[in-house]
């Protein structure tokens, strides 16, 4: 029990009639890479919602770091980090405002923020541009500093919903030399993608089709039960079956 | 935006007080004076020591004035009878008759008004003389203290003394309804508010710091616009300020938790905006700045007492103007901060960290 980072049984979301996220059960071991694949509109953000305890599920159960999601959200959210698809730091802040706003919102004294801060900046190379606005930044390095921020306050679990989404090929490579760096702290990575040569870096994936978890496994066991060389391959054969989406 | 915050209640306050004003400026009229007695005279000189109004001529001669008053000469006649003194003091009817150049209606309306006040005034000086020389002490008694109110505030009814304090609380107003009511839908819009829903911040936290810095903004706008009352508008400042600053603090609260609810009753902050507004409309009118609350109907006063911008609004004018003091005032303060807590514990709660 207490091994497992996350867990989820039939976790359901349903937005009125039409559901999101049907019936979904996995577990995730703590230190582990774990990988959420599907295509755009399969259900992956959504599901990550409810497990971040930024949306109530419908029905079914989950814990995270053992804190149930109905009644444990506020106890869920002091061992997350959450890095958002959609950039949600403050555009009109600079990056190194935004840093001291949720370093004193996550409790970080000052006396270990400032130092904290110049780390956090070097670490994604962006010492430079500390003091611009974020909103002058490109994609690629806004990316960075709401990942950097994710993982601020030394998570258990870090949740990282298409990090690497709209962002150029050698970005995407320093993106995930940072989560194994990460990773090897101990922290447990969940991550989101639709880029199929990004699952190869994940100790495991799941493949996620109209809602539900229709594939799980190393990337290796995914490859072998369907019988094919790549999991693009494994992806493809699953997703004829999809009825939702344009990915 | 930071600039905008604190030069727009400034000049609001100048433009609403100078351009919007009712009051007259320099009145010339013409007086028949047929009469020529001791109190035909104190009439005429009545009106020009009010500073409203400006003797322009002098003459026996109707037509002439008729004549004045078509080229524009003057705006108002003034015609005394004769044996107007004598009626006057034999307690008869005495008419005085005033022809006035109602070209612009709401001018003419106003000369009517300051005229029938002033005509007033010295209807109740002449009674008054009448009663002393009767010598009831009783009746000189209830007529010395019936004048008082006469005096209270504002006697000239000079427009901009008693405006000023009351624009000054809608501004204000305006500005912590609206910064508070557009906020957390903005976050919601723009989407800065899933990080920090994702963070351990404590909900009364999150909503407190929401309020502190639009509260600076405007308890700052306040003390700007409370300056330019006193050194610009030369307000009489009779009370004390720390007594205004203190009611000012608390109704901040009010106004702002009252638009952080709105902000998370809304989704859009279209409907943010259009919300305050209605909110701001009703406030305003129900508010007692420009028709007194005493002569509405009943319905409505009962509205006001729900409405804190009324409070504020007599506060100020009382203390500012009145020199109330605490005692006067407490239940209504007391009211505001009822209302505040109310407001800000509804909008703690209504805000929620997961959606459902
Ligand atoms: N708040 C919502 N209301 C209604 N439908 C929603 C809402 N959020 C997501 N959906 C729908 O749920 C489905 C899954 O969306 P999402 O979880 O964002 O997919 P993914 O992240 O895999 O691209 C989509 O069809 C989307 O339109
Ligand atoms: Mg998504």
């Amino acid at each position: 029990m207490s091994e497992l980072a996350i867990q989820t049984e039939n976790l359901t979301r349903k937005f009125g009639e039409f559901t999101a996220v049907d019936n979904i059960s996995f577990d995730v071991k703590q230190g582990e890479i774990f990988g959420f694949l599907g295509a755009n509109g399969a259900g992956k953000t959504t599901a990550m919602k409810m497990l971040t305890g930024l949306l109530n599920p419908t029905s079914g159960s989950a814990t995270v770091s053992g804190s149930d999601v109905y009644t444990q959200a506020e106890t869920i959210k002091k061992n997350i980090g959450y890095m958002s698809q959609k950039f949600s730091l403050y555009d009109d802040l600079t990056a190194e405002e935004n840093i001291q706003f949720y370093g004193g919102i996550y409790g970080i004294s000052d006396q270990d923020l400032s130092p904290k801060i110049d780390e956090v900046l070097e670490s994604v190379s962006l010492g430079s541009v500390r003091k611009q606005l974020v909103r002058s930044l490109p994609l690629g390095w806004k990316q960075k500093l709401a990942f950097s921020i994710a993982i601020l306050h030394q998570p258990k679990i870090v949740f990282l919903d298409e990090p690497t989404g709209g962002v150029d090929p050698v970005t995407r490579r320093q993106f995930w030399e940072k989560i194994y760096q990460v990773s090897d702290r101990g922290i447990t990575v969940f991550v989101t993608t639709h880029y199929m040569d990004e699952a190869e870096y994940c100790d495991r994936i799941s493949i996620m089709v109209d809602g539900r978890i229709d594939a799980l496994g190393t990337p290796d066991e995914l490859k072998e039960s369907f019988s094919s060389d790549s999991i693009e391959n494994v992806f493809i054969k699953l997703a004829r079956s999809a009825t939702r989406g344009d990915g | 935006m930071l600039p905008i915050l604190f030069v727009m209640p400034v000049i609001q306050l100048l433009v609403l007080s100078f351009a919007a004003t009712y009051e007259l400026k320099e009145v010339d009229f013409a007086l028949l004076d047929m009469d020529q007695s001791r109190v035909s005279r104190e009439l005429a000189a009545k009106f020009q020591s009010t500073g409203y109004f400006n003797l322009q001529a002098e003459t026996f001669d109707r037509n002439k004035a008729m004549e004045w008053l078509d080229a524009g000469r003057v705006s108002l006649i003034i015609i005394v009878p004769p044996d107007f003194e004598e009626d006057l003091t034999n307690g008869r009817e005495a008419p005085v008759q005033l022809i006035i150049d109602a070209v612009d209606g709401s001018t003419a309306g106003l000369i009517q008004s300051y005229s029938a006040s002033i005509l007033n005034d010295l209807n109740a000086e002449k009674q008054l003389e009448l009663k002393i020389k009767s010598a009831d002490p009783a009746v000189v008694q209830a007529k010395t203290i019936n004048l008082i109110p006469q005096n209270w505030y504002n006697p000239d009814l000079d427009y901009i003394t008693f405006m000023v304090p009351g624009i000054l609380v809608v501004l204000v107003s305006m500005i912590g309804l609206f910064l508070s009511g557009m906020n957390i839908v903005r976050e919601q819009e723009i989407g800065t508010i899933e990080q920090l829903n994702v963070t351990p911040i404590r909900k009364y936290q999150f909503m407190v710091g929401k309020l502190l810095p639009f509260w600076i903004i405007g308890m700052f706008d306040l003390l700007v616009g409370l300056a330019l009352a006193r050194y610009g508008f030369h307000i009489p400042f009779l009370g004390n300020l720390a007594t205004i600053l203190v009611v000012a603090g608390i109704f901040l609260v009010v106004i702002q938790s009252l638009g952080l609810l709105i902000s998370t009753m809304t989704n859009t902050q279209q409907q943010a905006m259009f919300i305050a507004w209605f909110i701001m409309v009703v406030f305003i009118l129900l508010g007692g700045l420009f028709t007194p609350i005493e002569s509405m109907p009943g319905w409505a006063q009962n509205i006001t007492l729900a409405n804190p911008v009324a409070y504020f609004i007599k506060i100020m004018r009382m203390v500012l103007l009145k020199g109330a003091g605490w005692q006067e005032i407490q239940v209504m303060v007391y009211t505001l901060i009822g209302m505040g807590s109310v407001l800000l514990m509804v909008s703690i709660n209504r805000y929620k960290k997961t959606t459902g």
